[in-house]
């Protein structure tokens, strides 16, 4: 399969020792810690993480949008942390993003028809006439009418400002496009008709996307691949299918476990897995293991050394000293 | 056995700039105590403007009509005709509530136990000293560690997580008969959520506290309610003892919302079942069944009149016309 994208050892580290107390030991927020994967053309990888593992950060550091601490990104063999600005402003065209926020990421004084505009406006020469056509033919792509152009971001529901959000990252063509939790502040059923939507839209266009969340079971039906995040690191990595068929990483276990069955009899029987305590702060990530102050099966070994990021079966990696030996039941 | 909390006919309505919002139309459900009752609908359903009517918590340009008769051991009364100060006795005392947003709930400058005495000082007449020894007792029952220094945290040093078991430490303070409970996990990452679903069913069987549960994840709702409602458009849809629910969900509504949940053994090749269409708006006053924009049984007589209550099962209640349900009895008004 072909590769668009390639992270190698990529880390961000936000440095706490500005400001106002810069006495005492240094104090780093590993958001993102020695990550790396690839990502096939023309398929979606699922990021999935509680709150604060650092999935958004690694989003915004593939894209550039914040510079990484370590590591590189190669984009179709072009390394994007050597690009001077102006190259990357071209390569942006190529790569998108459509955040959670859908209010707040569209500007209130604007017509959707100028929004959707904006970026041809700036990265191409077309006329307005074609500016204007593609622009109806983007919103009918995304399932709102033409004669919504004239409208204005307040008067859409919730559903309807991401579809405006997703025709405008679609406007130039782009190849890559990373989704930031676009589902995750809608209704249930509108969640369905997203994920529908950039399926469709997948299928149709060939885009390459980067799916983050944090509710597993909806990634599922939109990902090829789930990589699950964890204070900053990939616990595991897999296909789809097969990471919820045989997860070998006990943190992929106690989240499947976590997911709700909807159906009253099975909830009642099974016992699901309730993982104690919190995340720990990523000022202080915990040794060894960063999994095992809260892992229901970890022992010395877990807190004195850090397992090995590694490929357990073909295409299934994970990072767990006792992966597919000790199981969380 | 006659019900802890019966809602007749409750409407709200709001009256704003731009016109009347017809929040809540026509709600009508029991509480039975001890029991939980699931309240499930998508935003702007009404799910948790319904509560706050119940309450008497909304603002004083707002209309409430119908009836909501509690009766605890003791005494009986209409929650919607009473006066402030009953309420007042009420609320916090035999009724509580725990909202979404904890941190908003709590006060920033009151320490966590402090917030708890609170409610014991101004409903029992507990000292100073007794007040404290019970708000140690109920942090430690919400599963905070070393509850007796955490007493003098202040709100911003909890977690998210924890500061829900204190909002619920508060809310249980008075051994309520009614403790609902708004969205409290919505904000929570599924591991945390999964912690105070486990906390709140473990305190329901301990204190015998009747629980309504406001959200909008019918998947929550499986392994938590005993009977389930589900509003859509300010409308109480379906009522339904939950097995029957699910297994057998009467309204058009309630189907296509147990088909959006994402199933865990379903394949990622498999397409997710959407409702087409966004939910109603509610400037205008229902004349006809508010879901017949979405549905796909929708025929001529769903725009002339709403349907009412018709009982399709033993406690299944629906509100729908299709299916020839004329013929089945009417709910007793």
């Amino acid at each position: 399969m072909e590769k668009l994208l390639r992270v190698e050892n990529i880390s961000k580290y936000f440095d706490l020792k500005s400001g106002l107390f810069k006495f005492g030991g240094a104090q780093v927020v590993r958001a993102v810690d020695n990550v790396s994967f690839e990502l096939y053309k023309n398929q979606t990888l699922g990021l999935v993480g509680e709150s604060g593992c650092g999935k958004s950060t690694l989003g915004r550091v593939i894209l550039r949008l914040q510079e990484p601490t370590s590591g590189t990104v190669y984009f179709e063999d072009t390394n994007l942390s050597l690009l001077k600005p102006e190259e990357l402003r071209r390569f942006r065209i190529k790569m998108q993003i459509v955040f959670q926020d859908s209010y707040s990421s569209l500007n209130p004084r604007h017509s959707i028809g100028e929004i959707i505009a904006e970026p041809m406006t700036i990265h191409t020469r077309m006329t307005q006439h074609e500016i204007r056509a593609r622009t109806y033919e983007l919103l009918n792509l995304v399932g709102l009418k033409p004669s919504h152009a004239s409208r204005f971001p307040h008067e859409f529901s919730g559903g309807q400002r991401q579809r405006i959000n997703i025709a405008r990252t679609l406007a130039l063509y782009p190849s890559f496009v990373i989704c930031d939790e676009p589902i995750s502040a809608l209704d249930v059923s509108i969640q369905a008709q997203v994920v529908n939507l950039l399926r469709d839209l997948q299928k149709e266009l060939g885009i390459t996307f980067l799916f983050i969340a944090h509710d597993l079971s909806m990634v599922k039906y939109i990902s090829d691949r789930i990589a699950v995040m964890y204070l900053g690191k990939i616990m595991e990595l897999a296909g789809s299918d097969l990471l919820f068929a045989n997860p070998l990483h006990p943190y992929t276990q106690s989240l499947i476990s976590a997911i709700p069955i909807p159906s009253p009899q099975e909830e009642r029987m099974r016992k699901a897995v309730v993982l104690e305590g919190e995340v720990p702060s990523p000022v202080n990530p915990p040794a060894g293991c960063v999994f095992h102050t809260r892992c229901p099966v970890a022992d010395d070994l877990c807190s004195s050394s850090e397992p090995d990021y590694s490929e357990h079966n073909p295409g299934h990696f994970v990072a767990c000293h006792y992966a597919a030996v000790r199981r969380v039941e | 056995m006659k019900p802890l909390l019966s809602v007749r006919n409750l409407s709200t309505r709001f009256d704003t700039f731009d016109g009347s919002v017809y929040a809540v139309n026509d709600v009508s459900f029991d509480l039975k105590a001890g029991e939980t009752l699931a309240v499930v609908g998508e935003s702007g359903s009404g799910k948790s403007v319904t509560m706050l009517s119940l309450l008497g918590l909304l603002p004083r340009s707002t209309w409430v009509t119908g009836s909501a008769i509690f009766a605890p051991e003791g005494f009986e009364l209409d929650l919607l005709s009473v006066s402030k100060a009953e309420l007042n006795s009420l609320r916090g005392n035999k009724i509580s509530i725990i909202f979404q947003d904890a941190l908003r709930s709590l006060n920033p400058v009151m320490t966590v136990g402090e917030q708890i005495t609170e409610s014991l000082i101004t409903h029992h007449q507990y000292n100073k000293n007794g007040a404290h020894k019970r708000a140690v007792e109920l942090l430690e029952m919400v599963g905070i560690a070393q509850p007796d220094k955490r007493y003098y945290a202040y709100p911003h040093m909890f977690s998210g997580g924890m500061r829900q078991r204190a909002m619920i430490a508060i809310a249980i303070s008075c051994t309520p008969d009614i403790l609902i409970a708004d969205e409290p996990t919505t904000a929570l990452d599924v591991t945390i959520q999964a912690q105070i679903v486990e906390l709140t069913r473990r305190l329901q069987q301990d204190l015998g506290i009747a629980v309504i549960w406001i959200t909008h994840d019918l998947g929550v709702v499986a392994g938590l309610a005993d009977r389930v409602m589900v509003m859509y458009g300010g409308t109480g849809v379906e009522i339904a003892p939950v097995d029957l629910l699910y297994e057998n969900p009467g309204h058009p509504y309630t189907a296509g919302l147990l088909g959006a949940i994402p199933s865990i053994a379903g394949s990622s090749a498999d397409r997710l079942v959407s409702i087409e269409g966004a939910p109603p708006d509610l400037f205008q006053e229902p004349r006809h069944c508010q879901f017949a924009w979405r549905c796909r049984y929708v025929f001529d007589r769903c725009w002339k009149e709403k349907p009412p209550g018709y009982i399709i099962s033993p406690g299944q209640v629906v509100k729908c016309f299709y299916d020839g349900r004329e013929k089945t009895p009417r709910v007793e008004e």
